[in-house]
């Protein structure tokens, strides 16, 4: 026993002094948050894995400002009290900029922390509009609402439908903010929406009912607000009854190819507005595309696409701002803060995004349709 | 010093709950505190409050409840609600944080009485699956309450926040999945500190006292109880509905520490149940002691130590350990679990503790 105890003592010992060695001075401390256990650890892990390509990048090129980037992502398990935790664990570490968080409540509650602290903050996938309502807060994605305003917008003006049904998940935060602001403004858009029907997590798997009412209502497209797994089964139900409606989705939608068991011609057709789309044909979405699958075995998600854009955002930031590593996070926040309106990005989330102070980016929402098992862009 | 060996446990625990905050107080204010160990002040209260609640439930009653989550729901949602409510008429916040906290534990421990009746008539593993029910129903009926304010009046609606017709100035105050954002941040250790303490306080007061020895005599034996005249449905549901009213004031805390609320299955659901059964197991069922100091040990190593030793550098076998914070987690969960439950260990334990006593 005492032998045992020895030899682990030793071995403590021994990693203690070998991890003391890895401290590097002139870094830029970049904190991410998001959950990497849990029920939504796919966007979380997406999103960090993204980050350490975006670094790996930036540092072989030589860094930002000169100085080297150094990343540490921390897990929120999707939970706005271990978000905190998170938060706080970076701040120990030393962060000074902070991409995050990945999902929306999380991401409020951090928001509280960071404008207390005066900390730069751009979450790559926060969409919630409470995620950006402090002045040092930023976002790469379109909030949930600007996404249900477009959408109704795009389908008004491209005079895709006169009824539209919508099916959205009541239990989900996401879906319900799309949905609530599509509502509003399908009232000055010239198709009238002839039955909205609401789904839970706990039920999101038998749609014959709202599928049914969208149908006896005659509806000739169906908004569907909500994240591809749902949307598969939503598809399959409406083939198994003979109901072809156009299809209609958000971001969530992306992923749609991948569902396993799904039989991807049901998707023809189906139109989404999504801010990236890993087939398309453009060097940097290749480049990211290919090392990413390269790295990690998997397609990267639109969480990805954000999380890698994100990086490259707080670079020109930096890079304009002039900012260096022996800056404190509230100067450097402070400095991010002014340069932040002045950028023009062009990621692979969109071409000429800018953003105001209120933190929301203003980028073209690209229409995608699938036809042949892979996304085209829509005309 | 003390009469008796009950009082001297009593100041005992009294005195680790207050020794604690007495160096970690001056020590936060001064700003000697790391942020992570001071943001994780509030969550030991909170938790600790949880766990010496549901002891009372578990180890005192002796009935299994697996729905302690939905009474900390009700306390944090209904509190969170009055202080967003009323942020324009009361100007203190620490005036508001008090009437809403009064108002949580009075409407967990409605709630708490209500489920109470039909629940407490089950025993075993049938109440320890309807209070799972009972946890689950709160949570969700939570999540489809839309509640908005503007000058007509209050709107309520369980379908969208649309349908509340709100005026354009309106807010909404509970958004359905989206729950409450905005809340004042209220919660600090001194708070917590004092509402622990005032829990463990009526906790050990409610067992030691007549009314205690009554709920332990149904516990022991049910048969016994009832025919020297305990009438065991009056204090079955005493004991449940003090264990609910300060599982509310829990919630309060905890809605009072972050500032968005939403009832998720993380938070509110079957998880944060199980999780809290979890300390009163691991504290010791009945031992208030236990179900203060657990939580805290347990939350100290899940989100303090194991994310610390990444930083410590970029050690594989540090990595290693932080990735998989949940899994080394688990793991000393079950070691621990071993350690002080498995009858060898203990046996194994007490005889290594007696041959150090022969040594001095």
């Amino acid at each position: 026993m005492r032998k045992t105890m020895r030899v682990i003592g030793t071995t403590l010992a021994a990693t203690m002094v070998l991890s003391m060695t890895a401290m590097a001075a002139d870094t830029f401390k970049i904190g991410g948050i998001g959950p990497v256990t849990g029920p939504a650890a796919a966007y979380g892990s997406a999103v960090k894995n993204a980050m350490e390509i975006a670094a790996e990048e930036i540092n072989e090129a030589g860094g930002i400002n000169g100085y080297q980037v150094e990343l540490n992502f921390q897990d929120d398990e999707h939970d706005a009290e271990k978000a905190i935790t998170a938060y706080n664990t970076l701040k120990d570490w030393g962060m000074q900029i902070l991409e995050g968080t990945v999902t929306s409540t999380p991401c409020v509650a951090v928001a509280a922390e960071t404008v207390n602290d005066g900390m730069f903050q751009l979450t790559p996938s926060g969409s919630s509009p409470s995620c950006i309502t402090n002045e040092n807060a930023f976002a790469v994605c379109f909030s949930d609402p600007a996404q249900g305003t477009l959408s109704a917008v795009y389908i008004g003006t491209h005079g895709l439908a006169e009824k539209v049904a919508v099916i959205y998940n009541s239990s989900d935060v996401y879906s319900t903010g799309i949905y609530e602001t599509f509502m509003a403004e399908a009232e000055n858009q010239p198709f009238e929406v002839v039955s909205a029907e609401a789904f839970t997590d706990d039920s999101s798997t038998d749609f014959n009912v709202q599928l049914t009412k969208a149908k006896d209502a005659g509806a000739d497209l169906v908004f569907l607000p909500i994240y591809y797994q749902a949307a598969s089964q939503i598809l399959t139900q409406a083939n198994a009854m003979e109901y072809a409606p156009v299809f209609f989705g958000v971001d969530g939608m992306d992923g749609i190819l991948g569902v396993e068991g799904f039989d991807t011609a049901l998707a023809e057709g189906v139109l989404l507005l999504t801010p990236f789309v890993a087939t398309a044909e453009d060097e940097a979405t290749a480049s990211f595309v290919g090392k990413y699958e390269e790295k990690f075995g998997e397609t990267p998600n639109q969480f990805a696409a954000d999380a890698y854009d994100g990086l490259y955002i707080i670079k020109m930031a930096a890079e304009l701002a002039d900012v260096n590593p022996d800056m404190d996070a509230a100067e450097i926040g402070s400095a991010l803060i002014e340069a932040m309106p002045q950028i023009t990005f062009d990621g692979l989330t969109g071409e000429g995004t800018t953003w105001d102070a209120s933190g929301a980016p203003t980028k073209d929402p690209k229409a995608m349709v699938i036809k042949d098992g892979i996304y085209v862009e829509a005309e | 010093m003390f009469k008796n060996k009950t009082a001297r446990q009593n100041a005992i625990t009294y005195g680790i709950i207050l020794a604690a905050m007495a160096v970690m107080l001056p020590m936060q204010m001064g700003g000697h505190l790391s942020s992570s160990l001071s943001g994780l002040l509030v969550p030991f209260c909170y938790y600790a409050i949880l766990a010496v609640s549901l002891n009372l439930t578990v180890g005192i009653l002796g009935e299994l409840s697996l729905g302690h989550a939905g009474f900390m729901c009700v306390g944090a949602f209904t509190s969170a609600f009055f202080t967003k409510f009323t942020a324009d008429i009361i100007a203190n916040s620490y005036v508001r944080f008090f009437l809403g906290l009064l108002i949580g534990i009075a409407f967990s421990a409605l709630i708490g009485f209500l489920i109470g009746i039909p629940v407490l008539r089950l025993k075993g593993d049938y109440l320890a699956i309807v209070t799972l029910a009972f946890g689950e129903i709160i949570k969700n009926l939570v999540n489809v309450l839309y509640i908005g304010k503007d000058s007509r009046g209050v709107h309520f609606s369980m379908k969208d926040s649309i349908s509340l017709h709100l005026e354009p100035e309106g807010t909404v105050i509970v958004a359905g999945p989206q729950g409450i954002t905005g809340i004042d941040r209220t919660s600090s250790f001194l708070i917590g500190g004092i509402l622990l303490l005032a829990a463990v306080f009526i906790v050990l007061r409610l067992i030691q006292s007549r009314d205690g020895r009554a709920i332990m005599s149904i516990r022991d034996n049910r048969i016994a109880a009832e025919s020297i005249g305990i009438n065991v449905t009056k204090y079955k549901l005493l004991a449940f509905t003090v264990s609910a009213a300060l599982a509310g004031m829990g919630g309060v805390l905890y809605a009072h520490n972050l500032a968005t609320l939403t009832a998720t299955s993380k938070n509110f659901g079957f998880n944060m149940s199980v999780m809290i059964l979890v300390y009163v197991v691991l504290g010791g069922i009945g031992n208030i002691r236990g179900s203060v100091i657990a939580p805290v040990v347990l939350n100290l190593l899940l989100d303090y130590v194991l994310r610390k030793l990444q930083m410590l550098g970029s050690n594989p076998v540090l990595q290693f350990m932080s990735d998989n914070r949940m899994l080394i987690y688990a793991i000393v969960l079950i070691v621990i679990m071993i350690m002080t439950w498995s009858p060898k260990m203990i046996a194994r334990r007490e005889a290594l503790f007696n041959r150090g006593r022969k040594e001095e």
